[in-house]
């Protein structure tokens, strides 16, 4: 069974990337919106945990939460794939089930 | 697909009330069924309808009456958490209705995916 994680908020407020990336099982998916995008920053204190869980699970960001952010896609680590609102139903859809982490 | 969307966070606590909005929007546009959306907590302040935003701001209530009536999406607030909250029938905008949480439990057993926005 695989699931669609979402992580809204910024992992420098809470821990909820931080959890994710603890409990999630390989072959997740894992989708990073809002403030969660700043996790996934080039040189940021959480890029090289990331780039470790995506040797094993399917990292995403939402490119208008990034936008909005005056955030370019440059600035992210490798692996990571930008997706549209549409991208994010067809990953809900896609997966078994969707559990978010606040 | 059937989606039912739960949101936790009024329009202006941060940006729950408005990624669940475009989720659900992008969902209906893919073609997909929208079974309920489901307000909770602070969420239930996107139905008042007293709010009233600048006209340059976008209508978050206003959003989800339209979205409502567009395509007849079933919008249901928490009874206990409203009450608390100020929202009752007076002040419950256009395709809004209270309930109680069984509504939600119906939700997550008859879609095929819930979807959770805001803590």
């Amino acid at each position: 069974m695989s699931l669609l994680h979402t992580v809204a908020k910024s992992p420098f407020e809470r821990d909820a990337l931080s959890s994710c990336l603890d409990l999630s099982l390989p072959g997740a998916a894992i989708l990073l919106y809002e403030d969660g995008v700043y996790g996934a920053l080039k040189g940021g204190r959480f890029a090289e945990r990331l780039a470790e869980a995506a040797k094993t699970r399917a990292l995403y960001v939402l490119g208008p939460d990034l936008k909005a952010r005056g955030l370019g896609e440059d600035r992210l680590i490798a692996g990571v794939t930008v997706v549209d609102y549409r991208g994010f139903v067809e990953l809900a859809a896609k997966h078994q089930a969707v559990q978010a982490w606040c | 697909m059937k989606f039912a969307i739960l949101v936790n966070e009024g329009p202006f606590n941060h940006q729950a009330s408005d990624s669940a909005y475009q989720f659900a929007k992008a969902a209906l546009e893919a073609g997909h069924a929208i079974f309920r959306v489901f307000f909770y907590y602070d969420g239930v302040h996107n139905a008042n309808m007293l709010a009233e935003p600048p006209t340059d701001d976008r209508n978050v209530v206003k959003n989800w009456s339209t979205l409502a009536e567009d395509h007849k999406v079933d919008l249901v607030v928490c009874v206990a958490a409203a009450l608390r909250r100020g929202i009752k029938n007076d002040n419950l905008a256009p395709g809004f209705r209270i309930s109680g949480l069984g509504q939600l439990i119906e939700a997550g057993i008859q879609a095929d995916r819930l979807v959770t926005f805001g803590d």
